[in-house]
């Protein structure tokens, strides 16, 4: 006789596995994004063709390194969002799924950190 | 294809609209076109960290980085970026709209979708007319 209640046992082990965080969190993203990607692109325009420096110099201008920075950790994040989810649906094989889903989440993060620490080294001038 | 036993046998597992139990539509091939450019843009963002390292660690790395976007198959990817970013976006607000409840009815999901591709075609080629007068 086990002392769990029915709903212990049966908590974590549906399809859905935790609540709707990860589909709140997915729009979320995707609604910040859609003025961050208007601002990336009108930026990349303005950028294409321009020499080392005058990009530097572009890249290195507060409001632009901040902007920046946050789109592209935002991408990640909603990336890996994403691809967790074409995982799970596509990778059927337990072992690989979860090797998948760590490194997808790990580069995510790494690539954010990395993002971060070269931006503000061109905005700070290091 | 796996299944476990508790499924209960040969229910199909996704991706199952593929191959011949699903007649190909304009709603579904926008669907799975929105995961394959989600996905495509991933190696965009990737792509885009190397361009931030390579800015910081100097000239010499980030001409490496630009010489690789300016090949022949860098150009080629940059031109599929465009116009998947400017798709995923439009597509984005249409899954964002039925979201909220709106556009759900088959002809408004269907007006939106030509709309959708139509609007990711204009933008996506006006980027690249702008990327290309500045190059």
């Amino acid at each position: 006789m086990s002392l769990q209640t029915p709903i212990a046992r049966a908590r974590g082990l549906g399809s859905a596995k935790s609540g709707s965080e990860h589909w709140i969190v997915q729009r979320i993203t995707a609604v910040l994004l859609l003025p961050l990607t208007l601002w990336f692109i009108y930026f990349a325009c303005m950028l294409v063709g321009a020499d080392y420096a005058a990009i530097r110099a572009a890249v290195g201008q507060p409001w632009n390194a901040a902007l920046l920075a946050t789109f592209l950790i935002i991408v990640l994040y909603h990336a890996q969002l994403g691809l967790q989810v074409v995982i799970e649906d596509y990778l059927h094989v337990r072992w690989l799924e979860i090797t998948a889903l760590v490194a997808v989440k790990f580069i995510a993060f790494f690539g954010s950190v990395v993002v971060l620490l070269a931006l503000a080294r061109v905005a700070l001038g290091a | 294809m796996s299944t476990t036993s508790s499924q209960g046998g040969n229910r199909p597992l996704s991706p199952f609209m593929i191959g011949p139990y699903y007649r190909p539509q304009l709603t579904s091939m926008l669907s799975i076109t929105h995961r394959g450019t989600g996905v495509f843009l991933c190696a965009g963002a990737l792509l885009m960290v190397w361009g931030c390292v390579a800015l910081a660690a100097g000239a010499d790395q980030f001409a490496a980085f630009s010489a690789c976007m300016g090949s022949t198959l860098g150009t080629l990817a940059v031109i599929g970026f465009v116009y998947s970013l400017w798709f995923h976006f439009f597509n984005g607000l249409r899954h964002l709209a039925w979201d909220v409840g709106r556009g759900l009815e088959l002809s408004s999901a269907y007006t939106s979708g030509y709309v959708t591709l139509i609007l990711a075609l204009l933008c996506g080629s006006a980027t690249l007319w702008l990327f290309y007068l500045r190059s």
